[in-house]
């Protein structure tokens, strides 16, 4: 008999808004399906009265199907269904080829609180890999749902999982007059519990979240007549803050890693240069000097570099600048053109959206040898993101003359559609935070 | 006369329309110095009329040039990211100069757009660079500087909504708003 331990309790304090969320959310995924690690979830089992929306079992397989890595047993296959570890039989779950097991419990306290069990099992081993308990309210179930397919994903693949991390997107919308209406929405990785942190009748672009994961910079303009500009908000308060008051435009806030400083673009006398602001100090270095085009900085996770886009030799490609100046190295040599890019959390790949003669698609730069792999088809994919495990990358794209989110696994393997809302959606950003 | 003044009015109007509208929530935040409906159909009635009660047409979106009027034309267009003008931009943009010099006090904003093609946060860099052209051909012109502002929508406000080159070619252009 193997011993059973709880390996952890965690209270979640975190006090999130919920929302009503568009009913439509789905997530098609379009390539890679039906591979990966055979895993069964079976249905926790609920103690008490009222049963809450939120199924973490479903959660769970939803998030595991998605990351490509594993294939979710259909439920109507299980020959038990156990809840606790004394219910486990492992030979019923090599019959049907289950590598992994995943069994758990909710049970309701009381007073909108519910207790949340789960264990996982490697089948062959019959071994326990871990087992954890939460006390939570019922808002905060799928965010329970969303830290287990992370203990499951972490222990069975070795890579942290990012389920539990939020995702910014701006939707656009027609309102009743023709006008177009833009938000700029926060949710969870899978697109539910989606909340408007603004709307504005003016485009919103390139939202990028501080390391602390509650404050985005984005640039929006503040009137008619304005040109862009960056604000900084806190997604939890509302509050919000136009950083520069410059005559200029700004525009490509992009955080570094101790949060005080944004890189950014500005054009001062016509000029595009890539800045970099002390938040707290308001001050102002500028890092590049050239009468081309340089915006879209991104930082090296060590904070020593940056890359940035610059057309200073004709067509866009990325360049990098050490963070204290200096001359710039260009880096890409492939392709008709290359723009927006940003390193992957390891620092050893660049994500950006190419163009080699195909219209705009997102490739992956490996900087040791300096080679680009395309992953996508395009011809209109933009505003590419990494995952906080680098696992996947986010994008924005077209399906049906309409912007929409998608998702690529960084091998290019696994590919996804993500269909968060009614409207136009783009311009997503993943934040490199658990909530 | 300073007519970006009258159209501030509209836009006060419609500020206090869309403010009314909106339901605030919390940790949201909302722009209160909303502006009115730019999309490039600019015929829209918030832009194109003034307090004189005569329609005055701030975009053009058609190609039926006047060519004997070139200051009929509010609307220039570009190469694939270029902001190289053209003879026949370069023509319209001398006319709109030369009236401009010789009414000083009329502030004009410069909007540069780009096509869909390329990053959005390029094509900002990419329409203002354009707007930035026009502004130094102004200034060569003799208009005063301080008169002028250069602002971008980059890919943000198309004039067309296709994905072809068409589409694309009425899109990459600088429009001439006082």
């Amino acid at each position: 008999m193997i011993k059973v331990f709880i390996g952890g309790v965690i209270a979640l304090l975190v006090g999130l808004l919920s929302a009503p969320t568009w009913a439509g959310i789905t997530i098609e995924i379009t390539q890679g399906q039906d591979t990966g690690i055979p895993i069964a979830v079976v249905p926790f089992q609920f103690q008490g009265q009222q049963r809450p929306n939120a199924d973490i079992r479903n959660i769970v397989s939803a998030d595991l199907y998605r990351s490509g890595r594993f294939l979710s047993l259909p439920p109507g296959d299980f020959l038990s269904r156990p809840s606790d570890p004394d219910q486990v039989r492992f030979k019923d779950w090599r019959l049907i080829k289950a590598e992994a097991l995943v069994i758990g419990r909710v049970t309701e306290l009381g007073n909108d609180h519910y207790e949340v069990s789960f264990y996982l099992y490697n089948v062959f081993k019959e071994k326990l890999l871990a087992g954890y308990r939460w006390t939570v309210g019922s808002s905060q179930l799928r965010q329970v749902a969303h830290q287990v397919s992370d203990y499951i994903y972490e222990a069975l693949t070795g890579i942290p999982g990012a389920f539990d991390t939020r995702i910014a997107y701006v939707t656009v919308e027609k309102d009743s007059g023709n006008t177009r209406q833009y938000q700029l929405m926060v949710a969870d990785s899978d697109g539910h519990n989606a909340q408007q942190i603004l709307r504005t009748n003016f485009p919103i672009l390139s939202p990028a979240w501080a390391p602390d994961g509650k404050r985005l910079a984005y640039v929006s303009f503040a009137s008619r007549t304005s040109g862009a500009m960056i604000w900084v908000q806190n997604i939890e308060t509302g509050e919000r803050r136009k950083l520069l008051q410059e005559k200029g435009t700004a525009s490509a806030p992009a955080w570094s890693a101790d949060g005080r400083r944004l890189a950014l673009r500005l054009s001062r006398d016509g000029n595009h240069d890539i800045y970099i602001l002390d938040v707290a100090a308001s001050r102002l270095t500028r890092l590049t000097k050239h009468p081309g085009i340089d915006t879209e900085p991104a930082w090296s996770p060590d904070g020593r570099y940056l890359v940035f886009t610059s057309d200073r030799s004709g067509r866009p490609h990325i360049f990098r600048i050490s963070a204290a100046g200096g001359p710039a190295q260009r880096l890409t040599r492939v392709g008709r053109e290359n723009a927006g890019a940003s390193y992957s959390p390891n620092g050893k790949h660049l994500v950006m959206v190419t163009n080699q003669g195909n219209g705009d698609q997102i490739g992956v730069f490996y900087t040791g040898n300096k080679q680009l792999t395309v992953l996508t088809d395009g011809p209109l994919d933009d505003s590419p993101t990494y995952s906080p495990n680098g696992a996947m990358i986010m994008y924005a794209t077209q399906r049906g003359n309409q912007g929409v989110l998608a998702a690529v696994s960084a091998d290019g393997r696994i590919k996804q559609i993500l269909r968060l809302h009614q409207g136009e959606v783009r311009e997503p950003a993943w934040s490199s935070r658990k909530q | 006369m300073r007519r970006i003044f009258h159209f501030s009015l509209v836009l006060l109007l419609s500020v206090v329309l869309v403010g009314c509208a909106l339901n605030k929530k919390k940790g949201s935040a909302e722009v209160e110095d909303s502006s009115v409906n730019l999309q490039a159909d600019a015929t829209s009635s918030g832009l194109s009329s003034d307090d004189s009660g005569s329609a005055q047409v701030l975009v053009t979106s058609d190609n039926t040039l006047d060519l004997d009027d070139p200051l009929g034309t509010r609307v220039i267009y570009f190469e694939f990211d270029s902001n190289a003008l053209t003879p026949e931009a370069q023509r319209i943009v001398e006319a709109h100069a030369e009236y401009l010099a010789g009414n000083p006090g009329m502030a004009v904003v410069l909007e540069g757009h780009a096509d869909e093609r390329g990053t959005r946060e390029y094509n900002l860099a990419l329409g203002e660079r354009r707007a930035n052209a026009v502004a130094d051909l102004f200034q060569v012109m003799g208009v005063m500087p301080d008169a002028v502002r250069s602002i971008s929508y980059g890919e943000e406000r198309p004039v067309a909504m296709e994905h072809d080159e068409s589409a694309w070619s009425l899109n990459r252009r600088v429009e001439i708003l006082y």
